[in-house]
This record gives structure tokens, sequence and C-alpha cells, in this order.
């Protein structure tokens, strides 16, 4: 055993082992660091980050509804009914534009369909009017450069946009005609969009997310169509 | 000459350990720029390098995230590098690094949604970054604060430039512009290949090509030089 230790003589100089607390006060005094600058980030962005949301949002629907000025936010709830946006209350968000002379613009909401790369998240336009789809704008989206991008920029595509039937079934609870996507130039009936050739799973994203928005948010939209016209 | 046999022959970690406080020079700056470049020479961080680099508004931000999270966490790291027992402390860098990942990850959403929305998943997964870690490892818990600082905004820098010099590369060629600005006329047609992820290794595998040409072509020019130098001797 002596001879041992005099062989390795390294053996010796090791420090005993770290006691626990040791350990523990580090992980601790750390973590409270840590704890400590997170909040107080958190606390400082928050307010920034969430204005930048608002401006983002309030940009994308004055460019799906041109001529709008004013929007209020209100919300789909999980019952369909519609109720004005406030903190605690969950939905979908549905935006209601108005012009200048405060007379109702039309409305936008959100729909998202699963594309070739991801879900597609789309903006969409509703005049309740025409009881139709008049403009659309992705929000998000990891479509291919070059084919599934042109969701947004296609001008043959986005005509398809321009007068999408929404209309309502006579109960008023449902669409009448479920909004899909066919084939590149087998269009034929007003509630159906036209792929684009060579992107046709990104299309389908599209026609998906807009069945899947009008659905919810259209049936609310006619039957509360009074209280969404007054802007206050 | 004197460097190459010196790395196959394990003996930098013995010579760091027995000298572990480095004198601030220029080098320990330089280095990360380019004798150590994380991406070009360590092959380090290659997910971001290759996934968020197809574009150069992209690669800056990521580059600039990155170098932030490394400097802070390695300040912090070689603050506390005499308090952090052994047995930890890979869970103490991991909750430093996580701080400073989080902190990058607010500070960019406040500073530009877009920029938020196009690096996805990959602020936060700098966390797993093993730049990050390996510099917290292997630097900053043997180092003085300034070298530390110093050395950390050096391989940021390098980092930055790598992920710069895919960037640029490979938005001019799949999409026609640098920085967001077309470059040629409307008859470009872009090569979309390149900012698919298959031109990421494309444009990484030319720029290792490229480099270590350069390296292969200087080294034989020292050989050729002290050839020259023998036979004339």
């Amino acid at each position: 055993m002596s001879n041992d230790a005099h062989v390795q003589p390294q053996t010796p100089v090791q420090p005993a082992a770290t006691p626990s607390w040791a350990m523990l006060r580090t992980l601790g005094g750390i973590a409270m660091i840590s704890g400590l600058l997170v909040v107080l980030v958190e606390h400082y962005t928050q307010p920034i980050i969430a204005e930048k949301q608002r401006i983002l949002t309030e940009k994308a629907v004055f460019r799906v509804l041109p001529g709008a000025v004013a929007k209020h936010d209100f919300l789909v709830t999980a019952e369909g009914r519609l109720v004005p946006a406030e903190p605690g209350v969950s939905g979908d968000p549905l935006y209601a534009a108005y012009d200048a002379e405060e007379r109702l613009k039309g409305l936008a909401f959100i729909g998202v369909g699963a594309g070739y790369a991801g879900p597609v998240q789309v903006m969409f336009a509703y005049d309740p009017e025409c009881r139709c789809i008049v403009g659309s704008k992705v929000l998000k989206s990891n479509e291919t450069p070059g084919f599934g991008d042109k969701l947004d920029s296609d001008p043959e595509f986005l005509r398809n946009f321009e007068a999408l039937d929404a209309g309502l079934n006579t109960e008023g609870t449902a669409l009448a005609n479920p909004i899909v996507t066919v084939k590149h130039g087998t269009k034929t009936e007003p509630w159906q969009i036209d792929a684009i050739t060579g992107a046709t799973i990104s299309s389908r994203a599209m026609g998906r997310a807009a069945n899947q928005a009008a659905e919810r948010a259209v049936p609310a939209i006619q039957r509360d169509l009074a209280t969404l016209s007054q802007p206050n | 000459m004197a460097e190459s046999p010196n790395r196959s022959a394990s003996v930098p970690p013995p010579t760091l350990a027995l000298n572990p406080q480095e004198t601030l020079t220029a080098d320990t700056f330089i280095r990360g720029l380019w004798k150590e470049n994380p991406v070009f020479v360590m092959l380090l961080g290659m997910c971001p390098v290759l996934a968020v680099t197809n574009t150069s508004i992209n690669a800056l931000g990521m580059g600039l995230a990155t170098t932030f999270v490394l400097v802070g966490s390695g300040v912090l790291v070689s603050l506390l590098r005499n308090w952090i027992p052994k047995q930890v402390r890979i869970a103490s860098y991991i909750i430093i690094i996580a701080t400073f990942v989080t902190v990058v990850d607010y500070g960019i959403q406040a500073i530009s949604l877009e920029l938020y929305a196009a690096l996805g998943a990959f602020i936060q997964l700098i966390v797993v970054n093993c730049v990050i870690l390996g510099r917290a490892e292997a630097y900053a818990s043997k180092q003085r604060l300034h070298t530390t600082l110093i050395n950390s905004l050096g391989m940021g820098a390098g980092f930055t430039l790598a992920l710069l010099s895919l960037g640029t590369v490979r938005e001019i060629l799949g999409n026609g512009t640098l920085f967001g600005v077309p470059l040629f006329g409307e008859g470009f047609q872009p090569w979309v290949i390149m900012v698919l992820p298959p031109g990421g290794f494309f444009v990484l595998g030319a720029w290792l090509l490229l480099f270590n040409w350069l390296r292969l072509r200087k080294e034989r020019k020292v050989m050729q030089g002290s050839g020259v130098a023998a036979n004339a001797g």
C-alpha cells in the first residue's frame, strides 16, 4: 500500500472530493443569475415585441384590404361566437377593417394548411356583401423557393382569390360548398382554386387554409354583421 | 514547418494545462478568424452553417446572435471559473449558455420579427452549438476575463464571417440579390438549388476546397523554400 503511494506521487496531490454543498451553491447561484437575467430581458422586450406584432398584423390586414385605415380585433370562440378581442379570451382572430368614412371595408382572418415543407399560414380578406374571399397574403411558409413561394406572387393563381365564393348554406352554419383546390386548368366553379402547375401541394395547402378559416369565421361574420358594421 | 508535427503529436493540451494563462496578443483575436476558424478549420457548428445561410441577412443575423452568446457565456464562465466544481461544470455551462440564448431570442424578436421568423428554431438551437460549449470548456473556464472576451469576439467574428461567405454566395447565385438588393437585370434566371439545402453543402464544399488548396500551396512553398535554403547551405 505504502509502496503504491510512492510509485504514484500524483494521487495525494489531487484535491479531496468536492463537497455537495459547493455544487449546490454553484448550480443554485448560476440558476439565480440566469433567472434574473431572463426575467429582466423578458420584462424589457415584451412590450416592444407586442407592439411589433401589432404593427405587422395591421400591415397585413391593410394589405389584403386596400383602402382600409382602421381595424378592430375580434375573436371567434370555440363555440363559434364572435367577441371583441380582450386579454384572457381565446379564439381565432378576426379583424374588421374600416375605411376613412368608418364603413366596414371587409374582414380578415387567418387559415393554416399543411404544405410541402410545413404549415402554410395565410391571411384572407372577406367581403360580406359578395360573400366571397377577395384577397390573400401568405404570412408564414417554408415552401420551396421558385415553386411553392408563387402562392403570393403568381398573378394567375392570385386571380383565384379575387372573388372566391364562400357563401353559406341556408341555415347559415357552414359553407354551402367547401373551398377546394383543383388541378391546373380544371376550375369550373367559383369556390374552386386553380392550382399552380408544379406546386400542387402548396396550392392545396392554400385551399385547405381558406376552407378551414372560412368554415370557422364566415358563419360568425354573417350572423353578427350588424355588430361588425359599427366601428365602435 | 513547426506547426504540423506539433498538432499531430498531442502536445497542445498538456501545454495549455501547464501554462493556463494566455497573455493577450493580437493572435488571441485573429486566431478565431483564420487559424482556428470554427467553421472552415474546426468544422464545428455545421448545422446553422448549412441551414440558415440561404440569404446574407439570415447569415449575418445568425452570426451576430451566436457571437453574442459566445461572448456573454464566455465572460460569465470566465468570471465564475474558480467557483464551478469540475463535476457540475457542463451543467453550469449549459445553464449559462441557455440564458444567453434566451436573451438573444427575445432580442431578435424585439429587433425584427421577420428575421426571427426566417431563423426559426435555429436561434434556440444555438444552445447546442458545439462552438460555444467547446469554447466554454476549452478556453473560458481556464483563461482570464479579458483574454476570454477578446478570444470569444474573434471566434464569433470568424463564425459570422464564415456564415456570410456562404450566405452571400448562395443568395447571389440562388436569388440574384445581395442583402435583398437585386444585382442582375430582369433576364437573370436564379440557380434555385443554391438556396435549397443542397446548395449549402455545395458552397461549403467549394470554400473548404479553396482554403485547403491555399493552405497546401503555402505549405509546398515553405517546403520548397527550405529545400532551396538547405541546398544553398
